[in-house]
């Protein structure tokens, strides 16, 4: 028995070693040489068209790019924070993160300022891009994270948060396909004709909080404006204000109607867009990526994008728009120069299209509007009406945009009403104000 | 007195009742599996629209697609190799190290074993960033020395737990048979110790193949370079922010469980038989 | 003499040691000090609030002991139903029966699938609308019983709680099973030959003889479930509101939602006290109990 385990165990070992050596062997051969640049993105449908493009850049200028993938895109974030830490960030890369951590990437000097670039020839390449979209890239003159003015990172596409309506269900609830409600009674009406018809009313993915933060916050906008939103974040306004209570009592409504889908709060956003795109539910909140994951699950979906249903007509409806993928360049890249010239390639109008048509995104450069999709335009129409926490200069405490999500979730089930909810969103929030003038 | 066929019949009873409890349990736990498979054999569209376990078309080519997209030829033998020296890295390390726990003594044993121990029970959130750090300073990232260490790290703690509770209950005549016929310490632990532990390696084993295989964000985290990528990272490239296709990665996971559950079949010999010597037990 | 024995005792941990101390001790007192900071994770400064950030999570942070009420939640029904579950098919399997290496092959599958496939597939099976439990409760004429699992909050957290279960009986079924199969024979002839019955061996061998193996499971199911959120993140995401929440979600959204590095730590700190504790507790009663 001892020796048949030491002859196994010999021949375990021998084919260990070997396999040191074949790994070892393997990760010291240089990955790329000098010239190369890098670039780490975690956009899983789009690795074949980016590869493509680089394939053309390098035929058309001799210049090699590679992008290399990493997903999903919670692990990719981990990944750019680890790099960021030992200094190893690649040529370009994005963050996927918010304003303030995007600030704090430029207080530590990773990211390299192209407002310079942006801005020569008359600003020609500010200028391909829609604003909205450059927007959320720049850091105002006014901003409260301490950053020098100026534009940080260019937009590749621009993504907009809104609603989408099934066509065909619409009709046969007597309604018109091609206008949906427009005003919150209309949409809410249809509540109890959709919970006659075994139906779901609206999906979207609510188990992850920050879908509930954006309709939380068109509906904000919507009912008292953005100058009183800001100077709530900005701690002037408490949440126990009567238009704050009414914006939860919006919610409170919408699932008294039955026009909000069963499970909604712990459903997660793929759910909601296989209910949607199985014609199971009517409505759905959701992003114009939408479209790509609708066209892969059923091709012969006929829906229409709509702006969230206004429940007065005293400020405007907005919607969250902007930058969808930004790329930002290393400050302390070598190749520098190479990677601008390559991102300012990419956002062109040819790429642009390209990227739309393979991908059904929406470009970011303003002249390839026309090229696109009957569905994707209406998407791009409503970029007009849309904001960005990222432009607003200001950002609000996490514990309290928590506690403001959870506490709709909870109005939702019908474990707690909008007044008190408004009350433990303003104690949290007396509580960060506090903490913050301590430090 | 009872008659005869009271008892038989009360004994077929008794086991129509335990094989239906088995079976119930058993379907439970093979019905994922199932689904697994046929819907690795759907089609994107069809996946959630087709509900039965049975699809209405068999669509093969998604092993082919997935295996080519997946990398499974480069990153399959990556990972094959990175739990082979993974779990090889352990054993060594663990019995040398559980064996000394156990048999010899020297200052600072308690207080070491009680850190190892402690470890199990402390998870360090958002140990990937300072792990990075330290390879990087090491130029050790991005290669498989870094990744490997790492691993073996992770799973010595329990590891040491299992092995050293086993070796405090063998019987110390053999060792001390082998020491009188001159055998080193070395030559004990591995003649004599080490074929004895049988059962419990092979739990061991299991144990960390299993973590090995199925790990990916560090891996993520620690390689750049596609060529060095586990399986697992491989497959979560089918994962992407927005669509996720899921028949190719459920044709991934099903290839991907495959190897797993060859390693438990082979090893449930040994943890089984073995353990009729009260390796695992009080 | 003595010293040269003493080197060589050493040489036997050396490794494990030296890969010990590298590998987590370094980046264990990286992460234990910086529970004394206020950081992003970003920025290249760093303040220094001593222990401020412990203070605010014994006092103030409800959310973070709401976590942990669910979470010993979740691993009480664990020790109690995974770890029956597993000890009554091992009872089961233990016996003279065809089949037997099918199902020890069969009640390890779960442990063995990615969480992917078993979030998926279970939030298929629980689904409020469609999924497959309440069609069949429909089926078979108790449609009241047809909740949304997974959304309703009286019982997302024990729905929670069973898939864990499910997920984690083959562990404990292996370990009792190897244990039953410890237990001579003999013991169980002599005892029929006495006159007692099966009730009665069970209580008077079965039962004392696997004690030990029943500490042993639930030590390892303790430190298991509590730390447990991957299949949490993929049916309720930590919801609805707060009802399926558990500490390592907790520190995962110090750490990406909100940007606290250190705070996330410094509940990383506290958790791992805790588990400490109670492992050793139980560590402390199994010893005793060992004693019988």
């Amino acid at each position: 028995m001892a020796v048949k385990f030491s002859g196994c165990f010999r021949g375990i070992l021998a084919f260990v070693v070997l396999g040191c050596f074949f790994l070892c062997g393997c990760a010291s051969r240089p990955v790329e040489n000098k010239n190369t640049v890098v670039i780490w993105h975690w956009m899983t449908d789009r690795q074949a068209a980016f590869e493509e493009l680089s394939r053309r850049y390098e035929e058309l200028t001799g210049v090699k790019v590679v992008f290399e993938l990493y997903a999903p895109s919670e692990a990719y974030s981990q990944k750019i924070r680890a790099a960021a830490q030992s200094v190893s960030l690649p040529d370009i890369f994005g963050i996927l993160g918010e304003k303030r951590d995007f600030s704090s990437f430029v207080k530590a000097g990773h990211i390299l300022e192209i407002t310079p670039y942006m801005l020569a020839d008359n600003g020609k390449w500010k200028n391909m891009l829609f604003s909205k979209a450059l927007a959320v890239n720049e850091f105002s003159a006014d901003n409260s994270y301490g950053i020098l003015p100026g534009i940080y990172g260019v937009p590749i596409d621009i993504t907009t948060i809104q609603m989408v309506y099934n066509k065909k269900l619409l009709k046969q609830l007597g309604g018109n396909p091609n206008k949906p409600p427009a005003t919150l009674e209309d949409f809410l009406a249809l509540g109890p004709k959709i919970k006659a018809s075994g139906l779901q009313g609206m999906v979207s993915g609510w188990g992850e909080v920050w879908m509930v933060d954006c309709l939380a916050n068109n509906y904000a906008f919507n009912v008292m404006g953005k100058d009183k939103v800001l100077a709530t974040i900005k701690g002037q306004v408490p949440y126990t204000d009567p238009d704050w209570i009414k914006v939860l009592e919006i919610f409170k409504q919408m699932q008294d109607s039955g026009i909000l889908a069963n499970g909604l709060v712990t459903m997660v956003n793929k759910n909601a867009e296989q209910l949607f795109a199985n014609e199971k539910a009517v409505f759905a909140f959701n992003g114009s990526w939408c479209v790509n994951v609708y066209k892969g699950m059923n091709p012969g979906l006929e829906f229409g994008a709509m702006l969230p249903p206004a429940v007065n007509s005293k400020y405007p409806m907005v919607i969250w728009g902007g930058a969808g993928s930004s790329f930002l360049i290393n400050a302390r890249s070598p190749r520098k120069e190479e990677a601008v010239k390559f991102l300012r390639w990419l956002t062109e109008r040819e790429q642009q299209v390209y990227l739309a048509e393979t991908t059904l995104n929406l470009p970011a450069n303003k002249d390839s509007l026309k090229k696109i999709s009957e569905i994707l335009a209406q998407f791009a129409d409503d970029i007009e009406s849309s904001t960005h926490p990222n432009v607003w200069g200001v950002s609000e405490f996490p514990a309290v945009v928590e506690a403001l999500d959870k506490g709709i979730q909870s109005i939702v089930i019908g474990e707690k009403t909008p007044a008190q909810v408004a009350e433990e969103v303003q104690k949290i929030k007396q509580r960060e104000l506090s903490k913050q003038s301590n430090r | 007195m009872k008659s005869d066929k009271y008892y038989r019949s009360k004994k077929v009873a008794v086991n129509v009742i335990v094989y239906a409890f088995l079976i119930a349990v058993a379907l439970t736990c093979i019905f994922p599996l199932l689904w697994m498979f046929s819907s690795s054999l759907k089609t994107q569209e069809t996946i959630f629209k087709d509900m039965s376990l049975i699809p209405k078309e068999f669509h093969f080519e998604n092993y082919i697609l997935a295996w080519k997209e997946g990398g499974f030829g480069r990153n399959f033998l990556n990972s094959i190799v990175y739990t082979s020296v993974v779990v090889f890295g352990i054993v060594v390390v663990s019995s040398l190290a559980a064996y000394a726990f156990s048999r010899f003594t020297f200052p600072g044993r308690n207080l070491i074993f009680y850190v190892f121990m402690a470890a199990m029970m402390i998870p360090i959130p958002g140990s990937f960033v300072p792990l990075y750090v330290l390879l990087n300073k090491l130029h050790l990232r991005n290669t498989a020395i870094g990744y490997i260490l790492c691993m073996i790290n992770v799973g010595l703690s329990t590891s040491i737990f299992l092995l050293k509770t086993f070796f405090d209950k063998m019987p110390k005549e053999l060792e001390d048979a082998a020491r009188i016929d001159g055998c080193s310490k070395l030559g004990i632990w591995r003649h004599v110790a080490l074929p004895l532990a049988k059962p419990v390696l092979a739990v061991v084993v299991v144990l960390n193949a299993l973590n090995v295989w199925n790990e990916y964000v560090l891996a993520l985290i620690i390689f750049d370079s596609k060529p060095l990528m586990p399986l697992q990272v491989a497959l979560m490239t089918f994962q992407g922010e927005f669509i996720t296709r899921y028949p190719l990665l459920m044709a991934g996971l099903t290839i991907t469980a495959l190897p797993i559950i060859l390693v438990y079949i082979f090893m449930q010999k040994y943890i089984v038989k073995g353990v009729t010597q009260g390796a695992l037990v009080g | 003499m003595r010293i040269k024995e003493t080197l060589e005792n050493y040489l036997f941990v050396l490794p494990a040691v030296t890969i010990f101390l590298v590998f987590y001790l370094i980046p264990f007192i990286w992460v234990f000090q910086l529970g004394m900071y206020e950081w992003d994770g970003i920025l290249p400064t760093k303040i220094f609030v001593g222990l401020s950030n412990f203070k605010e999570i014994l006092t103030q942070d409800n959310i973070w002991w709401l976590s942990m009420w669910n979470a010993g939640y979740i691993t009480l029904i664990a020790i109690i139903f995974q770890n029956a579950l597993a000890f009554m098919l091992a009872m089961a399997c233990d016996r003279e029966i065809r089949m037997k290496n099918f199902f020890r092959l069969v009640f390890f599958i779960p442990p063995v699938l990615s969480e992917v496939v078993v979030g998926l597939v279970w939030q298929w099976i629980l689904d409020g609308n469609y999924g497959l439990l309440n069609v069949w409760l429909v089926k078979i004429g108790l449609p009241q019983l047809a909740k949304n699992w997974l959304s309703d909050p009286q019982t997302a957290l024990t729905t929670v709680a069973v898939v864990h279960c499910w997920k984690g009986f083959g562990w404990g079924f292996l370990i009792f099973l190897a244990g039953l199969q410890t237990i001579p024979r003999e013991l169980y002839e002599a005892a029929r030959v006495d006159g007692a019955n099966a009730w009665d061996s069970f209580r008077n061998i079965t039962m004392p003889l696997m004690v030990p193996v029943a500490i042993l499971v639930a030590i390892l199911t303790v430190l298991g479930t509590m730390q447990a959120f991957v299949l949490i993140i993929a049916m309720t995401g930590g919801g609805p509101a707060y009802h399926t929440q558990v500490p390592v979600l907790r520190i995962l959204a110090s750490m990406r939602g909100s940007s606290r590095f250190g705070y996330a730590c410094a509940q990383g700190i506290i958790f791992g006290l805790i588990l400490i504790i109670i492992s050793f507790v139980q560590y402390r009663f199994s010893k005793r109990s060992r004693q019988y």
